[in-house]
């Protein structure tokens, strides 16, 4: 059925229909709607499952890491400061190979305490080994939860799903809302070979020596890898049951674009409206949303970009020190193969509005400029 | 696309009524968004609040700068913030107020209509004295002096967004759609 909801609230609506089993959360704004619902879900019984509440985030990841190990779907929500307070807990549920899924909601980092979206909090758990796919419509975000758990049980690893503070989460837009029994048909029950069992005590989270956790690195990268084609192929059977699908990336008018804007996040849509403007005006351009970042999908990006004759990466994140965090993997996805130059663009920190004439202004810097910088352009920072 | 800009201060329910208002065009078949400009959040602090329409998808996630329409909850706010920013020549302005109008900036430049939603909320029992809540009055206003939206799908809309009094907020939408006084 088709309602008006929240960005958030189509979190809560994937949740309830891939039946997760625990929930476990603490709030923060921008994320408590999707918790709150949640809970009022557990509440009223629309949602078989138990609620812990905790102290804080770094007890919520705890408790989804107790609730996976025991063989149970485990599921919880956070945000910036609450996702950092986790960092922990994230490797944890990585090394021991547990299906978790989290919905972060992106909100700058303090300080200065900032309630705004950008993408340094989700970013900075690059390395942590969680799946990272970025969201940009509450169709999408609602339809991406049942998703990531299922490729995560597949491949017994946890996946957060990363959405925009406000510009979706406090955003109501269209949502067809999902049903268990719709899901049923593409997301089967959990029941994963090794779990805590009180009747067959095992030990979990041993101690590995050197010559044991080389190979278990091993296995999560190989995992990471494998990842790419488990998330397309469960993209297609969604796909199938809803007729709805998102790939790794999304490419939009590309293949006879001279430049490409390469984006993320609800920047991508906005980017599209003003693709199809400059297309209007005769301008070659296209534009790629990277919707998985972990996973990085190299060749997909390879093979849409190596056609163009520059590509603009516009970054709503910063690694201080070195450039724009997506830019730094387009850059490596491109080196040794092409010598199409690679501009950085940061815009949008702490919720600066993306406009369509803040990414004009990137195109058209990116196309006439004879001398961008190649690694850095701040777009309209106060000097 | 129709890009309607909301004006009112924290507690008057400025964020809700720019959802109502999207939830109804949405009744009526369109594609809708709303969202609110979030600042820091405090009974009496001016906020907006964002509603797009299209016959399409809306693919632009930013704030509206140049709004077809405007909706102000508070009148004392055309004194104090520049509400008519960006708005577009022959734009609807509707105000909840008490006063009669007479700023020929407003009147000549766009389309002015008022409503006595703080009255309407009152007669129906909805908020306080001090602080009535008037979102569903000025939707109702809204679709009365533009006519952009039926008030089937406003009613529609309450019915579905509006958690308790669900018949009063009906009635106030009702009677601010047949009450909407146009000024220009």
């Amino acid at each position: 059925m088709k309602k008006v909801i929240m960005g958030n609230h189509a979190v809560s609506y994937g949740v309830r229909a891939s039946e997760a089993q625990v929930i476990s959360a603490y709030p923060i704004t921008p994320q408590t709607h999707i918790v709150e619902l949640l809970s009022e879900m557990c509440g009223n019984g629309e949602i078989n499952a138990k609620f812990i509440k905790v102290e804080s985030e770094h007890s919520a990841m705890a408790a989804c890491i107790g609730a996976s190990a025991a063989g149970t779907r485990a599921f919880t929500a956070t945000s910036s400061q609450g996702l950092l307070l986790m960092h922990e807990m994230l490797h944890w549920a990585v090394g021991a190979r547990l299906p978790i899924v989290l919905a972060n909601v992106n909100r700058a980092v303090g300080p200065p305490w900032s309630i705004w979206t950008d993408q340094n909090d989700s970013l900075s758990q690059r390395d942590v080994g969680w799946f990272q796919i970025y969201c940009e419509s509450n169709q999408e975000t609602q339809d991406t939860v049942p998703q990531a758990f299922k490729i995560a049980e597949q491949l017994q690893m946890p996946v957060m799903l990363v959405l925009d503070a406000f510009f979706l989460s406090h955003t109501y837009e269209i949502v067809d809302i999902i049903e268990k029994e719709q899901v049923r048909k593409f997301l089967p029950p959990y029941n994963p070979e090794i779990k805590i069992d009180t009747k067959d005590p095992h030990s979990f989270g041993n101690l590995a020596g050197p010559d044991m956790y080389m190979e278990l690195r091993y296995m999560i990268q190989e995992a990471m890898e494998k990842g790419l084609d488990v998330i397309k192929k469960v993209d297609d059977e969604f796909r199938e049951v809803f007729g709805r699908g998102y790939g790794l990336i999304e490419p939009y008018r590309c293949d006879d674009a001279e430049i490409i804007l390469v984006t993320s996040g609800t920047v991508a849509s906005t980017t599209r409206a003003v693709i199809d403007a400059m297309r209007g005006e005769g301008v070659a351009i296209g534009a790629l949303k990277i919707r998985v970042f972990r996973p990085f999908p190299f060749e997909e990006i390879f093979a849409v970009l190596s056609k163009a004759k520059k590509v603009a990466v516009i970054d709503r994140n910063i690694s201080f020190g070195c450039h724009g965090i997506f830019f730094q993997e387009i850059k490596s996805a491109l080196y040794g193969r092409t010598d199409i130059p690679v501009l950085g663009y940061i815009a949008g920190l702490g919720g600066r509005d993306v406009t369509p004439g803040v990414i004009r202004e990137i195109a058209e810097n990116a196309i006439s400029n004879k001398n961008p910088e190649r690694y850095i352009n701040w777009i309209g920072v106060k000097r | 696309m129709i890009e309607i800009r909301t004006h009112g201060r924290g507690g008057q329910g400025s964020v809700i009524a720019s959802e109502i208002l999207a939830d109804a065009f949405f009744h009526e078949g369109k594609f809708v968004q709303a969202f609110p400009a979030f600042g820091v959040e405090r009974r009496g602090a001016p906020v907006m609040a964002f509603t797009r329409v299209s016959d399409s998808e809306v693919r632009e996630r930013c704030q509206i700068y140049e709004p077809d329409h405007l909706i102000v909850l508070d009148p004392v706010l055309i004194e104090t913030v520049n509400i008519t920013e960006g708005l577009k020549e022959g734009g609807w302005i509707i105000i909840n107020t008490n006063k009669p109008v007479e700023n020929s900036n407003l009147t000549s430049r766009f389309h002015v209509a008022i409503v006595d939603a703080n009255r309407i909320a009152l007669d129906h029992g909805l908020g306080s004295r001090s602080a009535p809540i008037v979102n569903t009055s000025i939707v109702g206003a809204f679709a009365g002096a533009t006519k952009l939206v039926g008030i089937e799908a406003v009613k529609k809309a309450i019915d579905g967004f509006v958690p308790l009094k669900k018949e009063h907020n009906i009635q106030a939408a009702v009677d601010a759609y047949n009450g909407v006084q146009i000024v220009s």
